[in-house]
């Protein structure tokens, strides 16, 4: 109150401004000007690139003519026919949706347990809980990678002497073309659960609890009220978690790299790194198109659980 | 509201009291799963203070017989563990700078100010979120090399210093701060930059802190671009010295690779440990909003 008295002059020296220009113009010129360092790098380092991969991906370039760009020629839609009679890029394909069609479930059904589990009854200990299951969420994937190459050693590995105990002889699991992506899975889900959990339980906390006291009253068992109560009242969660984590996995790429190296056999070999194996051997154009067909997979993908799982009003 | 989560809270808690044991068997089954989630990480430091020949014994063993820090002093003393760390340092603190400026700066004027230009702006921030790495990878690494910045740490920052995620969540919270104290500063003779310095920016903080959190974490985390972009051994960062040592001439060598992901590892778990509330504030802002 103070300040704004003792600042009254203080609009004098704006109205002379403001008779050169109208508001609205000066209300323009200073957004565009907050917009401005955002804009110069996003055109530069993404809106561009967007475009520029499109182009690329309709020629022949290679790494070899970065030097001399007029080597560079169209070649229409060559690389994106290439691809479809490319045998490892249709392996890599296979691959990346056996990892979203297993791995995205399953991911989803363990967050939504521990939620419901942390959401019924733990009120103490919550945020230890919470804060434990996030921590997978927070570390680097190579430390992760590293961690569970060691734990998943066919000998001298934790998880086998683990099974060894209960009688089972474990299988080479890295080294195994049948056992090696189910063990990705496994990491993948361990590590994405926490932030699914963490999404979920704020869904659930925002249930009114009057629903469950009603449907109790109806007689509903505790089964009845997940299946009639929460399940309806989680779709919108549900749909973004579910989303989000196959716009994630789609892209699974740091998990081979550094634990199989795509083997055994390319069985692990994801789409995100067979192009970066691509780019790698200089195939630049090649690259482009497969990741402009991995992105229209991902919007595929994601308007199909929009239409699945939109809320029913 | 404060009456209604309260009562909700003591009406759960005469509940668990009158289930009795079923309180207990809940937080059974959650401990068992905590060990489950947490085991992995009590492997990699007990791994990482074993010797050799110890870590490769059958069957093998929870604690070591006796702790020794020589694959720490190795990734330090043999190899060159502290430029790394220094290099994680130097990418991710100007990212994460870049990103608290350039994105909140935006974010500010996508909320509050009613400019031509608004919607369309907004829409392409949001529209770009969708877009995956591998996209914009190859034109990006034409783009950096052209530009003279391979191997270089502006390479390996420039193309993340403002990122679309940072814009929506400032926005999302800028707008649910109060229009009042704004006019009110604007009545007083304001300019734009004052209110954005002086009464934006201190009200956002809690916005700013998750936003800064979030950009820290993944970037010290990132690998597939400082593995292109950083082609010297002087300037690997963490994750892409500790890949490719596990993929390289070291790659048996468990106890000093568990090391280095110890050191990866630790300096985020402090972050997150001392302020893992913002992460449940940003998850909320930009996740269920």
């Amino acid at each position: 109150m103070v300040v704004r008295t003792a600042r009254d002059p203080a609009p004098a020296p704006a109205v002379p401004r403001r008779a050169g220009m109208s508001d609205r113009t000066r209300r323009g010129l200073a957004a565009w000007g907050f917009a401005l360092p955002f804009l110069v790098l996003f055109v530069t380092f993404m809106a561009g690139p967007v475009l520029a991969s499109l182009l690329m991906s309709l020629t022949d370039l290679r790494s070899a003519d970065l030097r001399d760009p007029l080597a560079v020629n169209p070649v229409g839609l060559d690389n994106y026919t290439r691809l479809l009679r490319d045998e490892v890029f249709l392996q890599a394909a296979v691959n990346t949706l056996y990892f979203v069609v297993i791995g995205v479930p399953l991911t989803i059904v363990c967050a939504l347990a521990v939620a419901v589990l942390l959401n019924k009854g733990v009120t103490r200990l919550r945020t230890f809980f919470r804060v434990g299951f996030y921590l997978p969420v927070v570390t680097s994937i190579v430390a992760v990678a590293v961690v569970w190459r060691f734990l998943l050693q066919p000998d001298t590995g934790p998880v086998n002497q683990l099974l060894r105990l209960a009688g089972i002889d474990g299988p080479h699991w890295l080294a195994d073309p049948v056992w090696a992506m189910p063990a990705l899975i496994l990491m993948a889900a361990w590590r994405n659960m926490g932030y699914l959990m963490v999404v979920f339980l704020a869904g659930l906390q925002s249930i009114p609890r009057e629903l469950y006291e009603a449907a109790e009253v109806d007689g509903a068992g505790p089964w009845a009220r997940f299946r009639e109560v929460t399940l309806p009242m989680l779709r919108p969660t549900l749909l973004f978690g579910t989303v989000i984590t196959g716009i994630g996995y789609l892209q699974f790429f740091e998990e081979p790299l550094v634990m199989t190296r795509g083997g055994p056999l390319n069985r692990t070999l994801s789409v995100s790194y067979y192009i970066y194996n691509q780019f790698g051997f200089g195939n630049y154009s090649y690259a482009a198109a497969m990741g402009y067909v991995l992105f229209v997979a991902i919007v595929v993908l994601t308007v199909v659980q929009f239409r699945l799982l939109r809320p029913r009003t | 509201m404060t009456a209604a989560v309260s009562g909700a809270r003591g009406k759960r808690r005469a509940q668990s009291r009158s289930a009795g044991g079923r309180a207990w068997v809940v937080h059974a089954a959650l401990a068992i799963a905590l060990v489950a989630a947490a085991s992995p990480f009590a492997w990699m430091l007990s791994g990482s203070v074993k010797t050799d020949a110890e870590i490769r014994r059958v069957p093998p063993t929870w604690l070591p017989d006796q702790a020794t820090l020589d694959n720490y002093r190795e990734l330090f003393e043999r190899l060159d563990f502290t430029r790394y760390f220094v290099n994680s340092l130097i990418v991710t603190g100007a990212v994460t700078l870049g990103n608290l400026v350039f994105c909140s700066m935006l974010g500010y004027a996508l909320a509050k100010i009613d400019f031509p230009g608004r919607r369309a702006l907004f829409a392409l921030v949001l529209g770009t979120l969708m877009v995956p790495g591998a996209v914009t990878f190859v034109p990006l690494f034409v783009l950096v090399s052209n530009l003279g910045l391979v191997d270089s740490y502006l390479g390996m920052i420039l193309p993340f210093l403002a990122g679309p995620f940072g814009v929506f969540l400032m926005r999302q919270y800028i707008s649910g701060l109060p229009d009042e104290v704004i006019d009110a500063a604007r009545i007083d003779g304001a300019g734009q930059i004052r209110i954005f310095l002086r009464i934006v920016a201190p009200l956002a903080r809690p916005a700013l802190a998750t936003l800064g959190i979030l950009t820290f974490l993944g970037t010290w985390n990132s690998f597939l671009w400082p593995l292109v972009v950083a082609q010297s051994e002087e300037k690997y960062t963490l994750p892409v010295a500790l890949a490719l040592y596990s993929i390289g001439q070291n790659q048996t060598r468990f106890g000093l690779l568990l090391a280095g992901a110890v050191v990866v590892v630790v300096p985020v778990l402090v972050v997150f440990v001392a302020l893992q509330r913002f992460f449940v504030q940003g998850i909320a802002t930009t996740g269920l909003k």
